[in-house]
């Protein structure tokens, strides 16, 4: 006997089968498929919701000895960046004057990006050698210092996507350029009303390389 | 391996230098323009040496390099930009080009973690997150990929970035170096995606480096999908390991660190991912303290290349000035150069090709007779944006910005030919 029901459950199943191999053909059959393990061991970006970060905690407590240890040769003791590195901590209110120092206290809008620049590329030439402890505490201490958090507060991967940082709101899209006049590909041609005065040479200021100073 | 008379040929070599080769550095510039100084025993109506010797055999370069006498043509660097080379910058040599293409070994670089070394057999790109299939291509699955070759050049945000205030650095190579131009070889990211699938909600893509700063950009899932390329050759060779051998992606048109380079990851997703780059740098902070975020597109902008600081004025009569222009909107559709100022412009020659996203160079003759000259070139792009003046840019973007400043550059020529990089106000 012919099982109608039966024919109309192949019928669907192959549809759908059908569907979704077509879905998801592969044109150039190139590539493997990743293995989880794989894709766990290089996808350690952590997004601004605290998506992506790992399980781990940290304090300003513990940060402050193992930041000692790996960044103070270069940011100094209490984030001030020695010679040219990058300072760290301080700058607030330096923004809208002549001289801004954007550090990850004043500048940076999200404690994510903090946790994720110091995994991946930090220490300077030791890239991905802290463990996710200590990255959490190296944070939870340039927090402290740029007094976001208490000492004691413990930074994990369920309130990191949660740190409200002071300049959190200091970012503007969408990019509003093209922001000078248009002149529809018309600008003057002669007797410009133009500045013609020389107020500034880079001879002067004498930072050149000496090589190609003339 | 025989090698002819390379003593004499040593000698010979000295003795130019102390005639000719001085072209090439600025002093030259302080002496009087008109003189010949050559003593060379080369010169007509005498033998020269190396018309009567044999010269070295094939082989003597299996990879050929440049003219000794062309040394002077290399990639500097400003050493107290940045605390240390590994995370660092050099320039472009573009005072001595000519044409648009920038030959491998002069495009300039910049590195946060110094550059990777990476035999191509370990090199894979992983394609995670919302995809059908997350998935991993080695080098030679790219290649069998449909190929591409395009040119684009490649500009760093901070070119120009140290003249915001007032002019600082006394070269073209410094002041707008921080650019090259290549044919790129790769296969478009449209195509890789057709082997993974999309998710619906895929919006961004984070580009991540495999170098030791583990370079990372989101980038919208449009400009992915437009013309962005994960290439593997750069003019016709494999990248230099400095330019990301053996891949890196392109991001036509947009801020060069968006290029990754070492490339070894895309992952899609439905936010930008806020990383470093994006957020503490790569930011363009106004004068009110706010900064522009996701500022990709290099506006129109152009530059004489000849005469300009290190290539001084040496004679009078007849010459041909020389630049080149550029926009990341677009093809180039006219430069005009000026020679008093900005007050009267004539409008230069462009030469073929001109291409989409890609250096485009020209030339304007002109008649110098010892009058000083303040020279300046504006590009105009086929959206009719008008490369704009700093004064400009600084009215609405205050002097903080440190990136995107695509404005006119002035150049002073001296009475006695020389040049300089000048702020006019």
């Amino acid at each position: 006997m012919f099982d109608w029901v039966k024919l109309l459950t192949l019928i669907i199943t192959s549809l759908f089968f059908m569907n979704s191999a077509f879905a998801s053909e592969r044109k150039f059959n190139l590539g493997k498929i990743a293995l989880k393990k794989e894709v766990a061991g290089w996808d350690i970006d952590v997004r601004p919701d605290g998506k992506g970060a790992p399980i781990g905690k940290g304090n300003a407590i513990k940060g402050e000895e193992i930041y000692a240890e790996v960044c103070a040769s270069c940011h100094g003791d209490f984030g001030e960046g020695i010679d040219r590195w990058p300072e760290l901590v301080g700058g607030h209110d330096s923004l809208d004057t002549h001289d801004p120092i954007k550090t990850t206290g004043s500048y940076w809008p999200y404690a994510s990006t903090i946790y994720d620049y110091i995994y991946r590329a930090m220490p300077f030439g030791a890239a991905q050698s802290l463990s996710h402890d200590e990255t959490y505490q190296i944070v939870a201490y340039l927090l402290y210092m740029n007094e976001i958090i208490e000492e004691d507060f413990e930074l994990t991967e369920k309130n990191i996507g949660k740190i409200k940082m002071p300049n959190r709101n200091g970012f503007l899209l969408p990019d509003p350029r093209p922001d000078v006049k248009i002149i529809n590909g018309k600008p003057c041609m002669k007797n410009c009303t133009v500045p013609l005065k020389i107020i500034g040479k880079a001879r002067d200021i004498d930072v050149t390389p000496e090589e190609n100073k003339s | 391996m025989k090698k002819y008379k390379l003593n004499n040929f040593k000698l010979n070599r000295r003795d130019l230098l102390a005639g000719t080769a001085s072209l090439g550095a600025m002093t030259f510039a302080s002496k009087s323009v008109l003189s010949d100084e050559n003593k060379s025993k080369n010169l007509p109506p005498n033998l020269p040496e190396w018309t009567s010797e044999l010269g070295e055999g094939v082989d003597a370069n299996p990879y050929g390099m440049p003219s000794e006498f062309e040394k002077n043509v290399i990639r500097r660097n400003v050493e107290w930009l940045t605390a240390s080379t590994e995370s660092s910058v050099n320039f472009t040599p573009i005072q001595d080009l000519e044409g648009i293409v920038t030959p491998n070994g002069l495009c300039f670089e910049r590195h946060h973690g110094g550059v990777s070394i990476i035999n191509p057999k370990d090199f894979r790109l992983m394609i995670n997150g919302l995809v059908d299939r997350e998935m991993i291509f080695t080098l030679e699955d790219l290649k069998r990929f449909p190929q591409v070759n395009k040119f684009y050049f490649l500009e760093c945000a901070a070119n120009g970035g140290m003249e915001w205030r007032g002019s600082q650095l006394n070269g073209c190579q410094y002041t707008f170096g921080m650019i090259h131009n290549v044919q790129y070889t790769g296969v478009k990211l449209s195509d890789l995606i057709l082997e993974t699938g999309l998710k619906p909600k895929a919006k961004w893509v984070l580009a991540e480096g495999s170098d030791s700063s583990g370079m990372t950009r989101s980038i919208p899932i449009e400009k992915i999908l437009d013309d962005c390329i994960i290439a593997w050759a750069m003019n016709g060779e494999a990248l230099r390991s400095e330019q990301g051998y053996p891949a890196r992606l392109i991001v036509p048109g947009w801020e060069g660190n968006m290029w990754v380079k070492w490339i070894r990851r895309l992952e899609f997703g439905d936010m930008p991912y806020m990383t470093r780059e994006e957020t503490s740098k790569y930011t363009d902070l106004l004068s009110d303290g706010k900064a522009r975020m996701f500022t990709w597109v290099m506006d129109a902008k152009s530059v004489v290349t000849s005469p300009s600081p290190e290539k001084p004025i040496l004679h009078k009569g007849i010459h041909q000035l020389r630049g080149l222009a550029w926009s990341g909107r677009g093809k180039i559709k006219r430069v005009d150069v000026s020679l008093d100022g900005g007050k009267n412009w004539k409008t230069a020659e462009l030469h073929e090709p001109i291409m989409s996203k890609s250096l485009a160079r020209f030339t304007f003759p002109f008649e110098w007779n010892g009058q000083e000259l303040l020279i300046q070139s504006r590009a105009i792009d086929e959206t009719n944006y008008v490369q704009p003046t700093i004064q400009e840019l600084q009215k609405i973007r205050g002097v903080n910005s440190i990136y995107h400043n695509n404005s006119i550059a002035t150049w002073l020529v001296s009475k006695t030919g020389k040049v300089d990089n000048v702020r006019l106000g």
